[in-house]
């Protein structure tokens, strides 16, 4: 079947005239169309009816894209009410530079709302069920990206990820996950959650597949004064061993907090990357343990400005009122989420008059001193890896009275998103039947290593993801 | 005991739109007039996933500004979001300049910059009144056209003194912005405007008295109206016993009547953080070469060159801060070899000529710079008369011409000294007895009626000073 | 911490309603959170330099040419209420 390969090797077969970009198509869009797993907010309702040029890279293999990303003229909601409907006259760079590339739209992803939250239980729009468990959250906020991949309806999947929102579902849902260095796509209509933290990325079944997306995403736009693009092109990953590679794990992240069996997984790990031929070592992050207080101030202060233009005067939904000041409350009361509200308010509350010091001043050096901290070990090792997660999927509802145990959940993947590092979390075992995800960082603009050393891991691992596991089923 | 005097302390803050083709942080051509809401885009609205993309142009013009105003200019400088909501700033936040300002202290004339940021300007908000189509039952309108049109907040420190100081003061930066060609520093248009921090406080104290804060005025005689009301109406407060209290006042131009705009709303709290979505500018030094190079003589060097041609201080200002006068007497100094003096040329452009043109630019005038200066030159020479070269200015204003040849024309000339005066002085004495008999006595002032004869037969060709010179001579004086 | 008073202040600073079961909800809850980030209040950060990007790139600038605008009523097709023109809002001054 089309849908039993990855996107490599459906890419190669459509080149190789074996599959037709339109049957596989068909056969995604089907599947999508009939998700029940409410990992979709809109499926496209035919293939393009112009099919990419033979020599398209992605040929025709075609994409989920999180409902983050504008698309022009189909609705782009952010998993929020407030933008119900919303349809975009414009096109985020990263999903014009993949259809360009011959990806084309299969349907828009579920999320949190505005890509707040850890669970996908914050969407407008219901929440997404975990492939693995319907019971169980997929992670978020790229949840719904998640799902749909892990659940064989997507072939690959574009998400975000502002604190973790790629990593986590990835690791979640046993697939792979990879946020890449700051700047290294464009961030230009991709709808803003925390404009300094904010980086679009692949949720793939394979780590060669998150390069080969990556290689499509990535580069500087003059339509984003803060994308750099990479450095160099990105290469399909061919490592098998990783002799040489020095792993550091740093304490902070990999103790106290993880669950046992997360941990298990997470120690089987690293001695299989010793058998590759890795040395591993502890490290330090001596400032990683404040890293989720820096970013629960950074965040919502940049979210409480960012969705100020949600003000029901230019789009969106609106609340009629008499006067301009209960327009205003009615409309942002209604149309955004208990979550959403709650870092609006935090944020609000972190730059407000007399606390911008202590908050947002405060945060900012925290995040220089874990840059600091990540250069540091990156002088004695090439990674620092950690779990992913400190625990598996939790059940739906379980968290979602008590904010700061769901924030907890970000505190392996935060750090990095602070140091603007790029972080990759591939499939690392089952704890309790459950996908455990392991995390690898790497210096800025490393990409190309990162993907190797994960590549020679995937391969070593030998994961069966769900897709393959129903297959076989 | 005398009353206590006041002296007022003010500031200025003056926005100016600057000229740029396109808005501050997109592509949008900037526009005056044309239909509302046809230049946007989706970063301009404000649209979810937008990004500002700064114009290279405004910071290029702000740079340009800063050295005009001899500004301490910041190797590296930052935009910050100010945060608030107002449905006509598209964001919820204006990307402006907080702590890290493209230009730091500076001066112009006498009165000394704080600071000189950039920032965008609001959309336009037109109160539509009921409307059927919204619950609310008072509605406005919003235009997007000018929303983000680059703007340059200029901010003085408090050395302005008097209302008049600031009109004239104003006239100044009007002159050199437009000099530099930033803007079209236009009130009308609102592409310059103009608040005032106004205090007084009594002569000889140090302390600063408690100010407030007199917004948006639109023009240079409101300006000089409303700080004069305010300063008024704080000292009556002051005289009373009471206390000035702080805070932002509107001046209504119709009826002189300053009122309150104190919002029912809470103390402004902008929340100002770095804009994420914007790297530092950093000044290179290709910038602050193209700058330079790109910098015109401004108003205050200019206003030094004509001093050293020899002009009055208060010729040379006119001049300067007036720019095309300055124009138009510089190229009329170079028109030929019989040009007056520059001060004589310089008195016939600020007096006689501005008299004439009032506040049109002379270089639309018929009397080419050249013939004015061929007059100057002329009257100098005594070959024409003061009087009989308003004269020919008038035929020049109104049907330009040569002077020399409208002289020779209507026979303006000054008479020739070959004796023809003496004998018209003489028969005016012998016609005049009576008075030539008082002048006799001393008194001066009886010289009228003989000059006035002198006059009539020579039509006004004499020279006063001469006539006299004569009349005392014969009279033996 | 945070009390209802501040509560109140911020949610308008920020232009939201809440109920009075929000107002109690929020209060509660960011004070737990709040309890937590204060933590960060310990570390002596006094001679550390502010990050407010990671990237290094400077001095990305537009040249000052036009681009095309969106036809108005493409600008205007989202919009909750519009006039002919523009975009309907309650007037700032009524109320
Ligand atoms: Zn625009």
């Amino acid at each position: 079947m089309p849908t039993d390969l990855t996107a490599v090797q459906a890419a190669e077969a459509v080149r190789a005239g074996e599959l037709s970009a339109t049957e596989l198509f068909d056969a995604y869009r089907e599947r999508a169309a009939a998700d029940d797993l409410n990992a979709y907010t809109w499926v496209a309702d035919a293939a393009p009816t112009e099919a990419p040029p033979a020599d398209a890279p992605l040929a025709g293999v075609p994409v989920a894209i999180k409902d983050l990303f504008c698309t022009e003229g189909v609705p782009s909601q952010a998993g929020s009410r407030i933008l119900e409907g919303y349809l975009p006259p414009y096109t985020a760079t990263s999903v014009a530079r993949l259809a360009a590339a011959g990806a084309p739209l299969l349907g828009k992803t579920n999320q949190d709302e505005f890509a707040m939250g850890s669970s996908n239980e914050n969407s407008g729009y219901g929440p997404v069920l975990n492939p693995w468990d319907r019971t169980r959250v997929p992670g978020g906020s790229s949840g719904g990206s998640a799902a749909a991949v892990a659940g064989g309806s997507a072939p690959w999947a574009l998400g975000t990820d502002t604190g973790g929102s790629i990593r986590q579902p990835a690791a979640l849902t046993g697939i792979v996950g990879l946020k890449p260095t700051y700047g290294a796509i464009s961030r230009y209509g991709m709808i803003a959650f925390a404009s300094s933290l904010d980086q679009a990325g692949p949720l793939t079944r394979t780590v060669a597949d998150s390069a080969l997306m990556l290689r499509h995403l990535q580069g500087a736009d003059t339509r984003d004064m803060t994308s750099v693009g990479l450095r160099e092109e990105i290469v399909l990953p061919t490592a098998e061993r990783l002799d040489g590679i020095k792993l550091g794990v740093p304490e902070e992240l990999s103790g106290e907090g993880i669950e046992p069996g997360v941990r298990d997984a997470f120690e089987r790990s690293l001695q299989l990357a010793e058998e590759l031929g890795a040395t591993v070592e502890s490290c330090k992050l001596p400032h990683a343990p404040h890293a989720l207080s820096a970013y629960y101030i950074l965040a919502p202060a940049e979210c409480s400005s960012n969705l100020a233009r949600f003000d029901g005067v230019r789009y969106g939904q609106r609340v009629e009122a008499d006067t301009l000041m209960d327009m205003y409350t009615r409309t942002r009361h209604d149309g955004f989420g208990p979550e959403v509200k709650r870092r609006i308010m935090l944020g609000t509350y972190a730059l407000s008059s007399g606390y911008y010091d202590a908050y947002y001043g405060r945060a900012q050096r925290v995040r220089t001193k874990i840059a600091e901290d990540f250069a540091a070990a990156f002088e004695r090792f090439d990674f620092v890896v950690t779990p992913t997660s400190p625990s598996v999927a939790f059940e739906l509802g379980a968290k979602t009275d008590d904010p700061l145990s769901m924030y907890l959940n970000d505190f392996c993947t935060v750090p990095m998103s602070l140091a603007g590092i790029p972080a990759i979390s591939i499939p690392n075992g089952l704890s309790d039947g459950l996908p455990t995800g392991l995390q690898l960082a790497a210096p800025a603009f490393a990409e190309n290593k990162l993907l190797d050393a994960a590549h020679a891991l995937e391969a070593a691992l030998g994961f069966q993801r769900l897709d393959q596991r129903e297959t076989v089923a | 005991m005398s009353p206590v005097e006041y002296e007022p302390v003010i500031g200025l803050e003056i926005h100016v739109q600057l000229k740029t083709k396109t808005k501050m942080f997109c592509g949008c051509e900037l526009s005056f007039g044309d239909p509302p809401n046809t230049h946007t885009c989706p970063r301009c609205l404000g649209l979810p996933g937008s990004l500002p993309l700064p114009n290279a142009r405004a910071i290029h013009y702000g740079l340009l500004i800063g050295m005009a105003l001899e500004c301490e200019l910041a190797p590296r400088s930052i935009f910050h979001r100010k945060n608030y909501f107002y449905p006509d700033l598209p964001k919820g936040y204006q990307i402006s300049q907080y702590d890290e300002p493209l230009c730091g202290p500076g001066r112009l004339g006498d009165v000394r910059i704080h600071r000189v940021h950039l920032e965008e300007d609001a959309a336009k908000l037109v109160h539509v009144g009921a409307s059927g189509r919204i619950h609310a039952s008072d509605a406005s309108v919003v235009d997007f056209n000018r929303g983000g049109t680059p703007l340059a907040e200029i901010v003085t420190e408090p050395d302005v003194t008097s209302a008049e100081h600031a009109r004239e003061w104003l006239t100044l930066l009007r002159t050199t912005l437009r000099q530099l060609g930033v803007s079209d520093v236009n009130m009308d248009e609102g592409s310059l405007r103009c608040d005032a921090n106004i205090s007084i406080r009594p002569k000889g104290e140090t302390q600063l008295g408690t100010k407030t804060e007199l917004k948006n005025m639109n023009s240079f005689r409101f300006i000089e109206r409303g700080i004069r009301a305010e300063v008024a109406r704080q000292e009556e407060i002051l005289r009373n016993g009471e206390q000035v209290v702080q805070e932002t006042l509107h001046f209504d131009p119709r009826t002189e009547a300053i009122t309150s705009l104190r919002s029912k709303e809470e103390a402004h709290d902008y929340r100002y953080f770095p804009e994420p979505d914007l790297v530092p500018v950093t000044i290179t030094s290709d910038m602050l070469d193209t700058a330079r190079a790109a910098l015109p003589e401004l108003p205050a060097a200019r206003q030094e060159r004509f001093e050293a041609l020899g002009l009055q201080p208060d010729t040379a200002r006119q001049l300067a801060w007036r720019s095309e006068l300055g124009d138009y007497f510089e190229t009329a100094l170079q028109a030929n070899g019989d040009a007056g003096s520059p001060q004589a040329v310089a008195n016939w452009v600020c007096n006689e000529l501005v008299a004439r043109i009032g506040d049109e630019d002379p270089a639309g005038s018929k009397a080419a710079p050249g013939a004015v200066a061929a007059l100057a030159g002329l009257v100098e020479r005594k070959a024409v008369t003061p009087n009989n070269a308003k004269l020919v200015l008038d035929k020049l204003v109104n049907d330009g011409g040569d002077p020399a040849q409208i002289i020779e024309a209507e026979g303006l000339g000054a008479l020739a000294d070959d004796g023809e005066l003496e004998g018209i002085v003489e028969a005016a004495l012998a016609a005049n007895a009576d008075a030539a008999e008082k002048i006799r006595g001393g008194n001066m002032k009886a010289i009228g009626p003989i000059i006035g004869h002198v006059m009539r037969e020579t039509k006004g060709r004499a020279d006063g000073g001469e006539v006299t010179r004569i009349v005392r001579e014969k009279l033996g004086l | 911490m945070i009390d209802r008073e501040q509560v109140l202040h911020v949610a308008r600073l920020a232009r939201l309603e809440l109920t009075e079961d929000e107002v109690e909800h929020m209060t509660g809850e960011l004070s737990k959170v709040l309890g937590h980030i204060d933590k960060i209040a310990e570390l002596d950060l006094d001679d550390v330099a502010p990050t407010s990007h990671v990237v290094t790139v400077e001095n990305a600038l537009r040249p000052d040419e036009p681009e095309p605008s969106l036809p108005r009523d493409v600008a205007l097709a989202s919009a909750p209420a519009v006039s002919d023109d523009g975009f309907l809002v309650p007037s700032p001054q009524a109320g």
